[in-house]
C-alpha cells in the first residue's frame, strides 16, 4: 500500500483519480504497524503455513478493505449447516448481474426483457409491464393484483419449480429469487387460471 | 446398607435421576452394581465409540431409554470428513437383540440409514419415541417405515436432520389407528407431505402437544391444523407465507385465537412483517419464541412483537434485531433465561447488526439470563466486565465474534480481562465459547476460575503452549475440549496425557500438533483412540509415509474401552 504523502503532487491530491480496487470513498488503509487482527506470533506462523499448505487463512487487515473480498473460512462463524444451508447466499447472485427474465404476452410476435432487480415493488413491475405491452394491448392491463373482475388480462410468472403462478401473491424479495419468466395471459385463459384460483 | 433387601436397594436409587449419580453408585460395591445395572431404564451415551453397543446392552438389559451421541461437536461447521463415521445401525441391532423393550431412543450427529431405521421400527413393540438430531443418511422411506411398524408411537422429533425427499407418502403411512401421537416435529424436512392426511392425523391425535410443520406446509393448511389442535402447546408454523387481505390469514388469526394453551411458537420462514400481527394474542402466554429462521423480518417489527412477549423464557432471534430491539427485550422480558442471536449476513457483507451494547442492554434487564449464543460483530472488556456483573448465573456462556481474533475496538486489547471477568464471576458455569483476540491470559483465568467448566470451544486464540496447558491442569471438570486455529502444539499436547482419561474427547484442527505428537500420545495412553484425520485435499500433497514432524491438519482423541474402531474410513489413522 503507497503512503498518502506520494499521491499529493504539485498542491493536488491525486488519490481521486487513482484507480484501485477499493469501494468507491473508502480509503486504501496504511499498513499497521502491529496486525490488528492476530497476535503478532501468530501472523508470521500464517505465512508459512500459507505457504507450506496452501490454505485460505484470514487476510490481513490491510487487504481486507472491500468485505467481498474477505477469504471464506472453512466452518466460520460457527453455525449448523443447517442454518448456513437456509440462507443461501441470494444477495450475492442478486448482486452480481441484473436478474434479466422474458416477459411475453399472448398474441404479441415478439417477446421483451426485463430486469426484475429495477423494480422496487409489484406496482413498478406492472406499470413497466404495460408500458412495454402498450402497442399490442386493446383493452388495460389491470391494476390490481394483477386481475380484476373486469379486465381481460393477467400477469402470471413462472416460478424455479415451473408452475405457472399469480404475480402478486408473496412477498417482493421471495417473489424474484423465484421467478424465472412472465407471461401475461389474456382472454379465456384467465378465466380457467381464476376458477382453478378459488376452486 | 448390605442389609437392605434388594428391592428397597432399588427403590432408593429411582430417586437417583441423573446418569453420573447412578454411575457413581454402581461402583460402591458388587452387590450395588447388580442392583442398578438392573434396574437403570435410562442410558446416556456420550461418544457412540467409547463402548461398545453389546457391552452397553448386556451390561443394562432393562434399558428402555437409549440416548447416543457420533460425530464430535465441530462436525456441525463442516470441519469432520462426510464418512468420518457414527453410525447407529450397530446400535439398533445391539439394541433389538438385547434390549428388545426399548421405548426411546435419541440420536445426535449420527449417520442414521433407512435400514436401521426399518429395522428399528420392526424391533421393539413397545416404542414410542424417536429423536433425531442433527442426523443425515436417511430418507422419508425410513419415516414411512416408522409411521407403519411403530403401533403406539408417542413423539417423532427430528431436529435439524439433512434428511432425502423420496416423496410426500410417509405421513400418510400412520395407520387410521394411530391416535397415540403427542410430539410431531418434521420441520427440516424440504418435501411436501399429503396435507389431508396430516390433518385427520391431527384430528384423531387427540393428545397432541407439540406439532413442528415444516416449510412447505401452507397458510391454508395450518389453519385448518389449528382448528383440529386447539390445546397445542408447541408449533412451528411452517412457512407463513400469506397475504394479509387473504382469506387464509383471517381464519389463521381466528384459529390462534383458539389456542389457549400455545407457549412456544417457531417457523415462520417466509413470513411477512405484517402478518405476524396475527400471533399478538398468543405472545403474553409465550415462554419460548424462534424467530430464527426469518430474515425477511427487521428489527422494527420484532419490537413491536416482543412488547407483548412480557413471559418469554427463551428467544431465539436474528441479529437484525439490533442493539436497539435487544434494549426492548432487556426491558419486557424480565424472566429470560436463554438467548440466541445468530448473524443474518452469513457472507460478510458487512451490515454491522448487533455489538456489545446489545449485550450489556440485556444484561442489566434480565437478571436470570443463564443460557447465552450471541454473534456480534465486536466486543469490548468494559462490556464484559458488566455483563459479568450483572448476571452471575450464567451456565452457558458463547459468544462469536464474526471476525476471528479481533481486539477490543475502544482500547485495542485483547479480551482477556473480559472473559476472565465472566469466569471469575459466574461460578456455575458449565459451557464456554471463547472468541476475539486473546492470549494465554485468558487460559490462566479459566484454568485458575472456571471450576465447574465442562465444555470449552477455542478458535484462533492464545500464543503459545502455555495456554492450553493451564486449562489442562486447572479445570478439574472439563469433558470436552476443541480447539482449532491456534498454536497449541506437541508440548501441551503431551503435558498432561493423564487428564484425556478423564474426558470425554479432545479436538484439534489447524493446531500446531505433529504426528510425532500424535504417535506419543497414542503410545503413553492405549485406552485413547488418537485419530489423524486427513482431509482429501491434503491427501494429494502427502506423500505415503509422512514424516512424524508434519503438522497433523486435525486430530480427534477420546477415551474408549472398545479399542480402534474397525468402521473408520481410509482417510482417518487410529494411532
Amino acid at each position: 500500500m503507497e503512503a498518502a504523502a506520494r499521491y499529493v503532487k504539485d498542491g493536488a491530491d491525486l488519490r481521486d483519480t487513482e484507480l484501485r480496487l477499493g469501494l468507491p470513498g473508502s480509503e486504501a488503509p496504511e499498513k499497521p504497524a502491529v496486525p490488528s487482527t492476530r497476535g503478532g506470533k501468530r501472523a508470521l506462523q500464517e505465512d508459512d503455513d500459507m505457504e507450506s499448505r496452501g490454505k485460505s487463512r484470514p487476510l490481513e487487515a490491510d487487504s481486507a478493505e472491500a468485505p467481498a473480498a474477505k477469504a471464506q473460512i472453512v466452518g466460520w462463524p460457527p453455525i449448523r449447516s443447517y442454518r448456513r444451508n437456509s440462507f443461501p447466499p441470494r444477495k450475492a447472485e442478486a448482486e452480481a448481474a441484473g436478474l434479466y427474465v422474458k416477459v411475453s404476452m399472448d398474441g404479441a410476435p415478439y417477446l421483451r426483457k426485463i430486469d426484475l432487480k429495477v423494480y422496487k415493488g409489484y406496482k413498478e413491475l406492472k406499470e413497466a409491464m404495460e408500458n412495454m405491452f402498450d402497442c399490442f394491448t386493446q383493452g388495460e392491463v389491470s391494476r390490481k393484483d394483477g386481475c380484476s373482475s373486469g379486465s381481460e388480462s393477467a400477469i402470471t410468472y413462472e416460478d424455479k419449480d415451473g408452475d405457472l403462478m399469480l404475480v402478486g401473491d408473496v412477498p417482493w424479495e421471495m417473489f424474484i429469487s423465484s421467478c424465472r419468466r412472465l407471461r401475461i395471459l389474456k382472454g379465456c385463459e384467465v378465466r380457467v387460471l381464476r376458477t382453478r384460483q378459488y376452486s | 446398607m448390605t442389609y437392605f433387601p434388594e428391592e428397597v436397594v432399588e427403590h432408593i436409587f429411582d430417586f437417583l435421576s441423573s446418569h453420573r449419580d447412578r454411575n457413581i453408585v454402581s461402583t460402591v460395591c458388587k452387590a450395588w452394581y447388580r442392583v442398578e445395572r438392573l434396574s437403570r431404564r435410562s442410558v446416556f451415551v456420550g461418544n457412540c465409540y467409547a463402548v461398545r453397543p453389546g457391552r452397553v446392552m448386556a451390561r443394562f438389559p432393562g434399558t428402555k431409554c437409549l440416548s447416543v451421541k457420533g460425530k464430535p461437536h465441530f462436525a456441525d461447521f463442516n470441519l469432520v470428513p462426510h464418512d468420518w463415521g457414527g453410525f447407529a445401525l450397530p446400535w439398533i441391532e445391539a439394541a433389538a437383540r438385547g434390549c428388545p423393550g426399548l421405548e426411546e431412543l435419541r440420536l445426535k450427529r449420527m449417520v442414521v440409514s433407512d435400514e436401521s431405521l426399518e429395522l428399528l421400527a420392526r424391533s421393539f413393540p413397545n416404542f414410542k419415541a424417536l429423536v433425531l438430531v442433527s442426523c443425515e443418511g436417511f430418507s422419508t422411506d425410513g419415516l414411512a417405515a416408522i409411521a407403519t411398524h411403530c403401533r403406539g408411537l408417542r413423539e417423532l422429533d427430528l431436529q435439524e436432520n439433512e434428511v432425502e425427499d423420496h416423496g410426500r407418502q410417509w405421513l400418510s403411512c400412520f395407520p387410521d389407528s394411530c391416535t397415540s401421537l403427542e410430539s410431531l416435529n418434521f420441520a427440516c424436512l424440504k418435501g411436501e407431505v399429503n396435507a389431508g392426511a396430516l390433518e385427520r392425523l391431527v384430528a384423531r391425535c387427540v393428545n397432541l402437544r407439540s406439532l413442528k410443520l415444516n416449510r412447505a406446509i401452507s397458510v391454508e393448511s395450518l389453519a385448518r391444523i389449528l382448528v383440529r389442535t386447539p390445546h397445542l402447546v408447541e408449533l412451528g408454523t411452517g412457512s407463513f407465507t400469506v397475504e394479509h387481505r387473504a382469506e387464509a390469514y383471517q381464519r389463521l388469526i381466528h384459529a390462534f385465537r383458539k389456542c389457549k394453551s400455545l407457549k412456544s411458537l417457531s417457523g415462520f420462514w417466509d413470513v411477512a412483517p405484517r402478518c405476524l400481527q396475527s400471533i399478538y394474542s398468543i405472545c403474553p402466554n409465550l415462554t419460548v419464541l424462534n424467530l430464527s429462521y426469518a430474515p425477511a423480518i427487521q428489527g422494527a417489527d420484532l419490537v413491536k412483537l416482543i412488547r407483548h412477549c412480557f413471559k418469554l423464557q427463551k428467544l431465539w432471534v436474528l441479529d437484525c434485531i439490533g442493539d436497539k430491539g435487544l434494549a426492548v427485550v432487556a426491558s419486557t422480558c424480565k424472566e429470560l433465561q436463554e438467548l440466541r442471536v445468530f448473524p443474518s449476513d452469513i457472507y460478510g457483507t458487512g451490515t454491522a447488526a448487533v455489538t456489545e451494547e446489545g449485550l450489556v442492554a440485556i444484561s442489566s434487564g434480565c437478571s436470570k439470563l443463564n443460557s447465552l449464543l450471541y454473534f456480534c460483530h465486536q466486543m469490548t472488556n468494559a462490556a464484559l466486565i458488566t455483563v459479568a456483573k450483572n448476571c452471575p448465573h450464567f451456565t452457558r456462556f458463547r459468544l462469536c465474534i464474526l471476525d476471528p481474533g479481533k481486539p477490543d475496538p475502544d482500547t485495542n486489547q485483547p479480551l482477556d480481562e473480559g472473559f476472565g471477568a465472566i469466569v471469575r464471576s459466574c461460578n456455575d458455569l458449565r459451557r464456554l465459547s471463547l472468541s476475539g483476540l486473546l492470549t494465554d491470559t485468558v487460559f490462566l483465568y479459566i484454568g485458575e476460575y472456571a471450576a465447574r467448566l465442562e465444555m470449552l470451544s477455542i478458535a484462533f486464540a492464545g500464543d503459545s503452549d502455555k495456554g492450553m496447558v493451564y486449562v489442562l491442569n486447572g479445570c478439574k471438570n472439563l469433558r470436552k475440549l476443541e480447539i482449532r486455529d491456534s498454536p497449541f502444539g506437541d508440548a501441551a499436547l503431551l503435558e498432561n496425557v493423564g487428564k484425556y482419561e478423564t474426558m470425554r474427547s479432545l479436538w484439534m484442527s489447524s493446531c500446531d500438533v505433529t504426528l510425532g505428537g500424535c504417535k506419543a500420545l497414542a503410545a503413553k495412553m492405549p485406552r485413547l483412540n488418537v485419530e489423524v484425520i486427513n482431509d482429501r485435499v491434503e491427501s494429494d500433497e502427502m506423500e505415503e509415509n509422512p514424516s512424524d514432524m508434519h503438522k497433523v491438519e486435525k486430530m480427534y482423541v477420546y477415551r474408549t474401552l472398545a479399542g480402534a474402531r474397525n468402521d473408520a474410513p481410509e482417510f482417518v489413522d487410529i494411532l
